[in-house]
């Protein structure tokens, strides 16, 4: 295979060839080479078609800006599309297809679009696809996702990992041109620890694609020695491949370093990609400048690009796109591509916008000349110069370098609360405003585009944030750099009448905008969102300054007047797994197992997500094929002998001080001041503003030491909530704080048989028999030979029942030993479900019930709120429109027909009455079917309920279609007399 | 002692020590935890009676100290004690004991996991796990912060040993994410 | 973003749980004879400031302090970081 292209030197290896694939065809590149470059070298000109007209397209750019060779990467489930072609490593088997196009890229259906491009104009969709609404979702929308549009995904699950880290510097250096390697020399120098992160692979910026000498070396040499000297700085990182994509507050940086994307698929264990979370004290932005293009007709045909491109393909990469090009420029920089590539043997002609245009002796300048028009349909084959004299001229050439200037890299500086400054005498924008605290820029950057005051001001702000920080750093006397003066007069835009593109990614042309000005749109915040321009996945780093010269030409207004939109991270388009990192899939966040879970594991237990934790939710038996069999069994055998349930997740809270009573009596609405040594209570969590927040328990193990229980769901937010009344409200209370929560295996022992069970387990000398340990009780107790334990009569089942708690470590053997002990009362572990079934049938609140709008008066708990104290919120429970007469009231439903059910989130009617908001009585919140009672059940609010029972109403549920009776009865179903929890 | 056989956090008899690369990881079980809070104004109580029991002062904040007894810094006036299980598995009673009423013991030695790293270069490990920055770490440090949303304690023994201490019904996320680290880096 | 705690330096922000407005600690008597008056106010009414704020941050993936961190909602700038138990005990709150 031969490499028409390829010229002589450059920073590749050509004892490293490569193969690759694109489109299906086979070609071969070196090591050093981007996808885009071999491409070139290959004569493949031709790498996409573009997102609206599907007009051919190839490089504009030789980087991270590059709007329009973009193409899938990879095969499989590694398949990437929008990948940016000039950034792209070559390694060996690289597969890449082109996008946006069919059948092939040569011969697309769609190109048709083109040809009716005078129709689909900035605002065509917003103005035609207006009506019938319905139609948008099902019609339109379809279609012009399938004609519009990027890559397309491989719909398989991404393979690789990705990583996060966080990383600590004094100083960030963002960008490894000369700016940033004299800076990181400078900060290196002094100790300081930095970080020089460059989104290249090969380090140097723009001094490897230029031909300039920094003293006797080349630009590029001058570069990886200063690298490798950095390299040996332990104080230095040194991070390639690594984009910094953000700048947020305080010093902290988004970087995504690229580990893997050089090589055909990540080593083993390592990830893809890093998305580092940088702590800087200072950062300097040597972020560079980006070349921008003139606007001319048919701008876009593959072998356009900008000047510095076509600089960088030849001097870096040893390419060219052809052996007769032009270069159209309004600047002396543009010359500088005529020089190397003439140097290099490639035939060159400038056209120069300025009359006053510098000449060489070694190519042709048509001064004061424009380009009017090219041609070539999949690839330029000439371009039409209009002269000073209107004379027009027809060059034949395969490529042309379009210089329009530089444009600083402010993207970073505008994350914050920068907006860029317009610097009259560079015709650019420069950063101004408020910079992100501690960011200084250099280079250019900040506008310096010559090498040799790059160094300095490199060197500069370095000086300058080691300053800040204490640190005195030696001045490097830097070798002799070139030094030209940047020379521009501006010039954006060849007026004409056919369509000549400003934002190739979005197809945005000139005329777009002058209709988007005709149509009033003023700001150009509305002018980028009615156009898309700059709205692409490059943001516009190539078109937003034309598309505002435009605009200021258009409305008679300069540049500064116009102004500019937004930056906004990430600075290039970044992967969404990287954000991710490892949070995916079964680890998208952490798993809490109970103390029994490897046990419930063993019995094939069904598990339910309650927060974090997991749960069982029931025990399913052999020949058990519906849920409600194992739940319904579960309930059945508990109320019948006994059962266990694991309840560690319920959050604990150690209570200890001189004044833990007086605080609880503080957080809970009723008194714990007089509860005894020795007991438990139940306490209900008012917020400040009278709802209630969470209820649970008291247990008093001493005059100063309470164990207080949460709900599952709020424990983290009540003991957050605790901290709070303890710390900021009440800083004098001697009380301290701690949650146990995962210190203590917490199982539930309910059913009548449950003393006996727990008294062959419980050590002798403590007895649990109703007299010693009535309801209530609780007791640091031991248990199965001294084990340390705590017992604590409370019923949530509504049984006679006990919690037991042992240390964690023994939550497994205790567990076993309750199934063994229990064996002769045929002792059968619950899940969640026959918890909440046996909770519902005991008519006992729970999050249903509490749920963030319900007060204790609602609750039925009206009187607990003691008002012979202060506690959080009892002043506003007393609120006017907390207590109305017809106030919500905690009641039971039973079903008239009993076959029916009592589905929770039903509302309920009066009968009689219309089913509306206006009539509506109340609602229900948790359901279930009670197999103790044989039919479903509900609990819920219904106005004035307490008064109510025995009332029929009406169930409606209009959702899922129900709408029958129900009974309002008392919300405990069962054992309303509590004989059973006191046997 | 009781006949209940412990298990380990990540569910087994015995603890897991595992080799990547250079670095070894280590489950640790055999150390008994308890916290410690001052009581208002028996603060200097608490500090000498803690003294008294470490050996050395109780650690300033974000500290460790001491070796076979040994406490660090959960918060303002607030500290963890380690000690051996075998000889301390009644830690927080003892504790309790030694100066009522000066402060607060609570029992907290099931609460956690704890997984020993020992090698070199473990900041190269840590820069991928939490925000604190280990590599100016020395020895001594005591730092909570979250590692893949865990709230954890890491802690610097020497450059070369360092402890995570994590939610204990968390283990098995938290081993996954120091494994997955370990894979990432060496 | 960063927060300067005034024991542990600065920490990043995700490791905190926001709460909202300083004015939180200032919570009225219950035996005012305007105590449900003062209680609505407190609970309910909230300046809205452009520029410094005072505001409640509590460090649950740290020490578990709660902190009044004075933050320009313009800017973002912290200018201050108390520790609330300190300002608290200062303003007279005691039992």
């Amino acid at each position: 295979m031969t490499s028409p292209n390829r010229l002589n030197g450059g920073l590749i290896d050509r004892d490293q060839p490569l193969n690759f694939i694109f489109d299906g065809r086979q070609y071969s590149g070196f090591k050093g080479d981007t996808l885009a470059s071999a491409l070139l070298a290959n004569n493949v000109r031709l790498m996409g078609r573009s997102f609206k007209y599907h007009r051919p397209r190839g490089p504009m750019t030789a980087g991270s800006e590059e709007p329009n060779a973009l193409v899938e990467l990879r095969t499989g489930a590694r398949h990437e599309p929008n990948t940016r072609a000039t950034t792209a490593e070559l390694f060996e088997g690289l597969t890449a297809k082109s996008q946006n196009r069919w059948p092939s890229l040569k011969w697309d259906a769609m190109a048709i679009n083109d040809r009716l491009s005078s129709f689909l104009t900035a605002g065509f969709y917003y103005k035609t696809f207006m009506w019938p609404t319905s139609f948008w979702e099902k019609v339109y929308e379809p279609i012009i996702r399938k004609a519009a549009g990027l890559g397309t995904l491989s719909h398989q699950p991404d393979p690789d990992n990705y990583d996060k880290g966080y990383l600590h510097c004094d100083v960030l250096i963002i960008g490894a041109g000369p700016a940033g390697l004299a800076a990181a020399l400078t900060a290196g120098n002094s100790g300081a620890s930095v970080i020089l992160a460059d989104e290249d692979y090969l380090l140097g910026g723009r001094l490897n694609s230029e031909t300039h000498t920094i003293g006797d070396e080349s630009g590029a040499d001058w570069a990886a020695q200063t690298v490798a000297e950095l390299q040996t700085m332990p104080n230095v990182r040194v991070m390639n491949r690594s984009t910094v994509i953000g700048s947020f507050d305080h010093g902290v940086y988004g970087v995504v370093e690229r580990v893997s994307d050089h090589r055909p698929k990540p080593l083993t264990g390592k990830p893809r990609q890093i998305l580092w979370r940088v702590y800087s004290k200072h950062a300097i932005l040597s972020a560079g400048a980006t070349e921008r293009p003139i606007v001319f007709e048919n701008n876009d045909r593959p072998g356009i690009m900008l000047a510095s491109a076509m600089r960088s393909y030849a001097n870096r990469w040893a390419v060219t796109p052809g052996k007769a090009l032009a270069v159209f420029t309004n600047n002396d920089d543009g010359h500088k591509t005529a020089v190397d590539l003439t140097t290099l043997g490639v035939r060159v002609t400038v056209i120069d916008s300025r009359e006053n245009a510098p000449s060489s002796g070694s190519y042709e300048t048509i001064a004061g000349g424009r380009i009017t028009n090219t041609a070539g349909r999949l690839g330029l084959t000439h371009v039409e110069v209009t002269t000073t004299s209107c004379t027009i001229r027809s060059l034949e050439v395969q490529g042309l370098g379009v210089s329009g200037g530089w444009n600083p890299n402010v993207q970073l500086t505008c994350h914050q609360r920068g907006r860029p400054q317009w610097d009259e005498a560079l015709s650019a924008f420069v950063p101004g405003g408020v910079l992100p605290k501690g960011l200084v820029p250099a280079g250019a950057a900040n506008g310096v585009f010559s090498t040799q005051w790059a160094l300095r001001s490199g060197q500069q702000a370095a000086t300058e944030v080691l300053g800040h920080l204490g640190k005195k750093s030696e001045t490097i006397a830097f070798p002799e750099a070139e030094d030209a003066p940047a020379k521009i007069e501006p010039f954006w835009h060849v007026q004409g009448a056919k369509r000549a593109w400003v934002d190739q990614q979005n197809d945005v042309t000139a005329k777009d905008i002058t209709l988007a000005h005709q149509e009033n749109f003023v700001s150009v915040e509305h002018l980028k969102r009615y156009t898309t321009l700059g709205m692409a996945t490059d943001q516009g780093k190539t078109s937003n300054i034309a598309g505002l010269a435009i605009m200021a030409e258009v409305s008679g207004k300069n540049i500064p007047e116009v102004g500019t939109t937004m930056f906004r991270p990430p600075y290039t388009p970044t992967a969404i797994g990287a954000f991710a990192g490892r949070s995916r899939d079964e680890h998208f966040r952490p798993v809490r197992k109970t103390p029994s879970h490897f046990w419930a594991e063993e019995q094939g237990a069904v598990f339910v997500e309650v927060g974090m934790w997991l749960r069982a939710q029931w025990f399913p038996r052999a020949g058990e094929t519906h849920w409600r069999q194992s739940v319904d069994r579960e309930v059945l055998q508990t109320r019948n002998s006994v059962g266990v349930c694991d309840v560690t997740t319920l959050g604990k809270i150690d209570v200890q001080g001189d004044d833990a009573a007086e605080f609880l009596n503080k957080v809970y609405c009723n008194g714990f001041a007089k509860l005894a040594v020795g007991k438990t209570r139940y306490g209900l969590m008012l917020r400040e503003d009278g709802v209630a927040m969470d209820d649970g328990t008291a247990a008093r193990l001493a005059e100063d030491h309470f164990v207080v229980t949460t709900t599952t769901a709020n424990a983290i937010g009540v003991y957050r909530h605790m901290e709070f009344v303890r710390q900021c409200l009440f800083p004098d209370m001697n009380v301290q704080l701690i949650s146990t929560t995962e210190a203590w295996a917490q199982y539930a022992v309910a059913g009548p048989n449950s003393r006996k069970l727990l008294q062959k387990i419980v050590d002798p000398e403590f007895p649990i028999d109703n007299e010693a340990f009535p309801f209530m009780a609780c007791s640091e107790i031991t248990v199965r030979g001294g084990l340390r334990a705590r017992l604590f009569r409370i019923s949530f089942s509504g049984e006679l029942a006990y919690e037991i708690a042992v240390p964690t470590r023994y939550g497994d053997a205790l567990m076993r030993c309750l199934m063994k002990e229990g064996e002769e009362f045929d002792v059968v572990p619950y899940g969640t479900e026959a918890l909440g079934v046996m909770r519902i049938e005991k008519g006992h609140a729970a999050g249903n019930e509490l749920n963030g709008t319900t007060t204790a008066l609602n609750l039925g708990m009206g009187r607990m709120v003691s008002k012979k104290k202060d506690s959080i919120g009892s002043t506003l429970s007393e609120r006017e429109g907390l207590n109305e007469d017809d106030a919500l009231k905690l009641v039971g439903f039973k079903p008239v027909d009993l076959a029916n059910p009592v589905p929770a989130g039903a509302h309920l009617m009066t009968k009689g009455s219309p089913v509306d908001a206006k009539h509506d009585q109340g609602y229900v919140t948790s359901a279930c079917y009670s197999p103790n009672l044989g039919h479903h059940i509900g609990i819920g609010y219904l106005k004035s309920g307490d008064t109510r029972k025995g009332e029929i109403v009406r169930l409606v549920s209009p959702l899922t279609n129900v709408d029958h009776d129900v009974e309002v009865v008392s919300a405990h179903f069962i054992d309303p007399e509590g004989e059973r929890l006191r046997a | 002692m009781p006949n209940l056989q412990a298990i380990t956090p990540l569910g087994n008899k015995e603890p897991v020590t595992e080799t990547y690369g250079p670095v070894t990881l280590t489950e640790i079980t055999d150390i008994a935890l308890a916290s410690v809070s001052a009581r208002l104004g028996r603060e200097q109580d608490t500090a000498a009676a803690l003294e008294a029991f470490l050996g050395t002062p109780p650690p300033g904040a974000a500290e460790h100290c001491g070796n076979n007894l040994s406490a660090f810094w959960m918060g303002p006036d607030q500290w963890m004690i380690e000690a051996p299980f075998e000889t301390h598995e009644d830690l927080a009673a003892r504790l309790a004991g030694t100066s009522p009423n000066a402060y607060s013991v609570t029992e907290q030695t099931d609460a956690w996991c704890r997984f020993d790293l020992k090698g070199p270069s473990l900041s190269d490990l840590f820069e991928r796990l939490c925000a604190a920055d280990t590599h100016a770490f020395t020895g001594g440090e005591a730092v909570r912060t979250s590692i893949e949303h865990l709230g954890c304690f890491v802690l610097c023994r020497t450059q070369n040993h360092f402890s995570v201490i994590g939610p204990r019904s968390s283990a098995g996320s938290l081993y996954h994410a120091l494994v997955t680290a370990f894979r990432s880096v060496f | 973003m960063l927060i300067n705690h005034p024991i542990l330096g600065p920490r990043d922000a995700s490791e905190f749980v926001y709460l909202g407005d300083a004015n939180l600690i200032h919570r009225p008597d219950w035996q005012a004879e305007d105590a449900l008056a003062q209680f609505t106010k407190y609970g309910y009414l909230r300046d809205n400031p452009a520029g410094e704020h005072r505001e409640l941050w509590f460090h649950e993936q740290g020490d578990r302090s709660w902190l009044i961190v004075t933050r320009n909602t313009l800017t973002h700038e912290i200018s201050k970081v108390e520790m609330a138990r300190d300002v608290a005990s200062a303003e007279g709150r005691s039992k």
